[in-house]
């Protein structure tokens, strides 16, 4: 009964947060409506989401999360400096297959979103088999090295989280 | 509040902006300068990252030197840049590998596998 009311539970948790983040006050009224929110959302989008997410370390997110933000801020500065200073023609831009270990469709689409959100590279397509991600990356003058760093940072720690 | 921590704010707020606008001009004019389309779309995920992101902390932090409270909804904003983002430039990239103007020579997928956009367009199910 819980189970059919609630399907996806971290779906209605993050509802309820965001919710409150929103209106910006606490109030019973607020709270409410964030309940009715979180029950109607995921039972009206489940068709598309059929499968429970299964997250086994919910805390080691957070210190993804931690990790990604600092990628970011420090992505951005090695990205402004191709931008800025180096020739136009000297701009090593190449395609990177990179292999896929994880299985889980949330964590990919995670693993995804980290790969485009770190300025420099992009997530471009996937193999029609799901196994493995086309990634763009501006400057690359060893693409494996890329290949590699997003594997053990990014994947592995997924994985752990995830599988 | 004490004037050294209210300086102090009032610090982070103005490098915030300063910043946030340096990262958002860079990547405007890497879509100038890039040559490329490919390369162009690296600019956007720029933009967005920290270019709005240190802008929106400075205005989330904007009113605690008036003694104010934080704001919670810029957050918010950041949090649905992140999630849409990505999405929109893998549609872009998609596109443009579909339409054949992407950088050339796309590397096998090692799967025995096409890659999605290239491969055989299947019905809707």
């Amino acid at each position: 009964m819980l189970k059919r009311l609630f399907p996806h539970p971290y779906l209605s948790l993050t509802l309820v947060v965001l919710w409150f983040m929103l209106v910006n006050q606490w109030k019973l009224g607020s709270l409410v409506m964030a309940i009715i929110l979180a029950t109607i959302l995921p039972l009206v989008t489940s068709a598309w989401w059929p499968n429970r997410a299964r997250v086994h370390h919910p805390l080691r997110l957070f210190g993804y999360t931690m990790l990604v933000f600092w990628d970011i801020i420090v992505a951005n500065f090695q990205v402004a400096y191709v931008i800025l200073f180096i020739p136009r023609d000297k701009v090593q831009s190449r395609w990177i297959t990179v292999p896929l270990d994880l299985k889980s469709p949330e964590a990919i689409s995670l693993l995804a979103g980290t790969i485009t959100m770190t300025p420099g590279t992009l997530t471009s397509d996937m193999s029609a088999c799901g196994r493995a991600l086309l990634i763009h990356s501006l400057h690359a003058p060893d693409p494996d090295s890329v290949r590699d760093q997003i594997k053990s940072r990014y994947e592995a720690r997924l994985k752990r989280i995830f599988e | 509040m004490t004037p050294v921590l209210q300086t102090a704010i009032e610090l982070v707020i103005a490098a915030g902006l300063v910043g946030g606008g340096f990262f958002a001009l860079v990547g405007s004019w890497g879509l100038i300068r890039l040559p490329r389309p490919m390369q162009r779309l690296h600019a956007p995920t720029k933009a967005t990252t920290i270019g709005v992101g240190a802008a929106l902390l400075a205005s989330s932090i904007g009113d605690l030197p008036q003694g104010g409270t934080i704001s919670i909804q810029e957050w918010l904003i950041t949090l649905f840049l992140l999630l849409t983002a990505p999405i929109s430039a893998l549609f872009l990239a998609k596109t443009l590998i579909l339409r054949g103007e992407a950088d050339p020579d796309i590397p096998d997928s090692g799967t025995g596998q096409p890659w999605a956009t290239l491969g055989q367009e299947r019905p809707d199910p």
